[in-house]
Parts: C-alpha cells; structure tokens; sequence
C-alpha cells in the first residue's frame, strides 16, 4: 500500500518551529525546528535524553509541547484539512490544545512503538483493524480486505488469529508497522523500532522500513542503526540537549560532522569500546 | 449421634438449602453486582486528576473498610429508623454489603487498572482513541483478567458475610439454622451443618474462579 493522501512535492508536508518541552525543572526541548517534504525520510540520531523521542512523541500528541508549533499541510485533494497547533497558547496543558486540533495531529500521524505496545488481548488481525474500524468507522470488509492485505506484504497473513504472545518481537513490531499502516497515515513515526529486538530479527523489520521507504511514505525515524539511518534517510539530524546541533545529507553528515559534538557521539557508536 | 439428631439435621436440610437459595446466593449475587459497579466508578474517581473527586472516593473507602461491617449493617437498619428512615430488611442488607464490597473492589479495580502498562494507553491514543473508549476496548479487559482472582476473594467472603443478614432478620441459610437449633438445642450438629453448606457453595465458586481464570488468560504466555 502506497501514501495514500496526495499534496504538492515541493511543499514541506510537516513544520515544526521552536518546539519546547519541560518536564518540570529539566528542560528537554530547548527550541526543535524541522521540516519534513513529501516523501522523505528524517532520521533523528543523538544519545539517550537528548530529547529525539520526545520530538516525536510531541508529533503525535502523546506529550503536549510547551511552546511552538507544529504543522501539517492539507491533502490536495481535500481529504484532510491542514493541521496547525500553536502551543504557546497551551501553556504545556493537554486542556489548552483544542480537541479537535489534537485528533487531527493524531489522525495524520502514526507511530510504531520501540516495544510494539501491541494490545495483547487481541489478535493480530484485531489489532491491526481496531483502529480503521472502531475510530475510523470504516467499512468492516474493506477494513479487513486491506488489513489482510498488509498482512499478506509483510508474512504475517497466517498469524491473523494469533495473539502477541505467541509472535516473535520481530513478528510482533511488524504487526506494530502494519497496525499504523492501516490507520492510512501522512506521516509514519518509528521510536527506535528495533531497541528491543534480538539482534537477528533486526534485519526483517528494518528492511520493512526500507520498502515502505523506497514507496514514498513520509516518515520520521528515531534510531540508532547508524548504517540503516544513512541508507534509508533523505536527511539526518543530530539531536543533544534538546535542540538540533546539526543537520543534512546523511552521508556527507556521517562521513564529515560539522559539529565537535556530532562527532563525538558518532565516534562513540561506532567505537563503543 | 442418635438417630433423632440424624433425623433432625435431615429434616433441617431443605429449609437450610431454601435459606440459601432464596436468602444468600441472591443476597450475595445482587449485593456483588451493585458493588462492583460502585467500585468502578470509585476507582475511576481515586484515579482522576480532579483532587476533589479522588478525595471523595478516598474517603468513601476509608470510612468503608475502616469500620465492620455489622456496625454499618446495623446503622442502616437499626440506626436510620431513628432519623425518620425505615428501610425493610433485604433491601438493607442489599445496601450494606453493596456500599461494603464497593469500597473493597474499589481499591482491586484502581491497582488493576494501574497495572496495565502505559504503552497500551499510549497506542490506544496513536489509533485515535479517546480516554473513554481507550478505558473500555483497551485498558479494562486487560484490568479485569489481574482483578478475577482479588475480586473473587471478595466475593467469596461476601457470601459468607450475608450470614450476618440474619442479625437483621433477613432469613437466610444462617437464620435457617438458628431456629431449627434454638428450638432443639442441637447447636453443634446444626451449626456444623450450616457451616458445611457455606463450604459447599465456597467450592462451587472457587472452581468457577478457575473456569474464568483460564479463559482470561487464553492470550497471556504460560
């Protein structure tokens, strides 16, 4: 299945200015800007608490940013009004962001979690049509005849009445992958989708990712694959102490940091001892 | 024993069985229903970000398991005819042992509800849930396969305090067995008797507990 809302190329599909976010006293987002054009893929590197997962998260409303904005461009054809959230007048309060405002971010949006937060008491199938079916209202057999089409794409179409339990972690962050899928998102989110796998299931879930890629899905990737980051990414940016230290084109980023900080922390990983 | 105590426990068997029947099992089915729906709604309060809402259930649930449960049952029938308020027996016993298993599920219902990981929260709003319908698809089936075993002791030991129903005159399997015996003067072997039938019931429920254990758990790693 291909992006299925269709809006102009040139245009930057997500804007995101000065966003903030505090946690208390520890400020995690200093001022976060970022664009993301249609089509492309935006790795997000940097060490744990840099504030790269919470970028995300706030991409998604499961964290209500503090100040700035974020933008989501309409569909040309119509299907979706833009979405635009100021939160400087949110005051960091879920209260203040106006409903409606914060299901469209969601309804744009859809993110595959680092520990697959599959719903365990339903089955693969369940699971990936929860969403389509019972918040979307569509149509129960085209739900499913798409559902088990996404399936079929990724191998899983045999474990549509399997539980979670009964999957590998790989099996189980594809059923995640397909679960957003379904929800016919612009903009896909990966909170380092493979953290929690062992590392020989790695392969199979980043090669999804690569595909999907390669279809023109729009995406933003938490990771710390360094290799995958460079081979799937249109662009990388270096998150550290919440802001973006640096950005751009992932190979010459990877080869030649500009930034004394960005080098050291790719010196780290890729020499971790 | 003599044949006449024999004889005595037979012919005391059916009103003790009708006492349980008409009296108890209702008793306890009506009283849990009420309660645990009152125990839903107490830990959806204790766990709102409203801080005067979570008092009121805070309190509700101290008062609640903080004093016996004769002493409310006892305030309620005895106590409220005196401020102009006359409640029949059942329908007191009914309120007691409802506000009694209220406060008690309330507090298995809350730690249940907060053993579901946050994760499942958090996709429940990626697929665009709201709070409400995150709460009834995605967290509470999950809250109510951790609360069975819990709930069921509440239960069980509700079943048993509906005895003390009979202390208000409700005829029940207990009171059943306290006038066959006051009449006699067999106290041992008809008391005996009654707490052999409680038993009996009690087994019945805890293999019931076992059948919905496992169904619950048919998508859980063993």
């Amino acid at each position: 299945m291909s992006p299925t809302d269709s809006q102009p190329t040139d245009q930057n599909l997500l804007t995101v200015r000065g966003l903030q976010k505090s946690f208390g006293t520890n400020q995690v987002l200093r001022s976060i800007d970022l664009t993301v054009s249609r089509g492309q893929v935006l790795a997000l590197i940097g060490p744990s608490g840099s504030g790269k997962t919470t970028v995300l998260r706030c991409l998604n409303g499961l964290e209500i940013a503090d100040g700035g904005s974020i933008e989501i461009v309409g569909a040309a054809d119509g299907g979706h009004a833009p979405v635009v959230i100021d939160f400087a007048a949110a005051h960091g309060s879920r209260a203040g962001v106006p409903k409606k405002a914060l299901g469209a971010l969601r309804d744009r949006s859809a993110m595959v979690f680092q520990h697959y937060n599959l719903f365990p008491h339903k089955t693969v199938l369940e699971n990936v049509m929860e969403g389509p079916l019972i918040v979307q209202r569509r149509p129960r057999a085209e739900v499913e005849a798409e559902a088990l089409a996404l399936l079929d794409r990724v191998g899983l179409r045999d474990k549509r009445d399997s539980y979670p339990f009964e999957l590998s972690g790989g099996q189980q962050q594809r059923v995640g992958i397909v679960r957003a899928l379904a929800l016919r998102p612009t903009l896909l989110l990966f909170d380092e989708p493979t953290s929690a796998l062992d590392p020989e299931l790695v392969g199979d879930v980043l090669r999804l990712i690569k595909e999907l890629a390669a279809e023109g899905w729009t995406m933003v990737i938490v990771t710390h694959e360094l290799e995958f980051a460079r081979e799937v990414a249109s662009e990388i940016a270096f998150v550290d102490g919440g802001t973006i230290v640096e950005h751009g084109d992932p190979k010459q980023m990877l080869r030649d940091p500009q930034h004394e900080r960005t080098r050291q922390f790719l010196h780290r990983l890729l020499f971790p001892f | 024993m003599t044949d006449s105590t024999w004889q005595l426990l037979l012919d005391s068997l059916w009103p003790m069985i009708h006492g349980a029947i008409t009296g108890t099992i209702p008793l306890a089915l009506s009283s849990f229903a009420i309660g645990l729906a009152l125990a839903l709604v107490l830990a959806l309060m204790r766990l709102s970000r409203r801080r005067w809402l979570s008092s009121i259930a805070r309190v509700y649930i101290s008062l609640v398991r903080g004093t016996p449960l004769l002493v409310q049952l006892f305030v309620i029938f005895y106590g409220l005819p005196s401020l102009g308020v006359v409640i029949d027996p059942w329908p007191s016993a009914i309120i007691a042992f409802s506000i009694n298993v209220g406060g008690y599920a309330a507090e298995v219902i809350r730690a249940a509800i907060l053993s579901v990981p946050k994760g499942q929260w958090e996709a429940a709003y990626m697929v665009g849930m709201s709070h409400r319908r995150a709460l009834t698809r995605i967290i509470l089936p999950q809250a109510a396969r951790v609360s069975v075993p819990p709930l069921s002791n509440t239960f069980i030991s509700l079943v048993k305090d509906t005895s003390l129903a009979s202390l208000i005159l409700v005829t029940e399997l207990f009171r059943e067995a306290q006038q066959v015996a006051a009449f006699s003067g067999q106290f041992m072997a008809l008391y005996l008797e009654a707490a052999l039938l409680y038993w009996i019931i009690c087994l019945v429920l805890s293999s019931g507990q076992s059948v919905l254990e496992k169904r619950l758990e048919r998508y859980v790693a063993h």
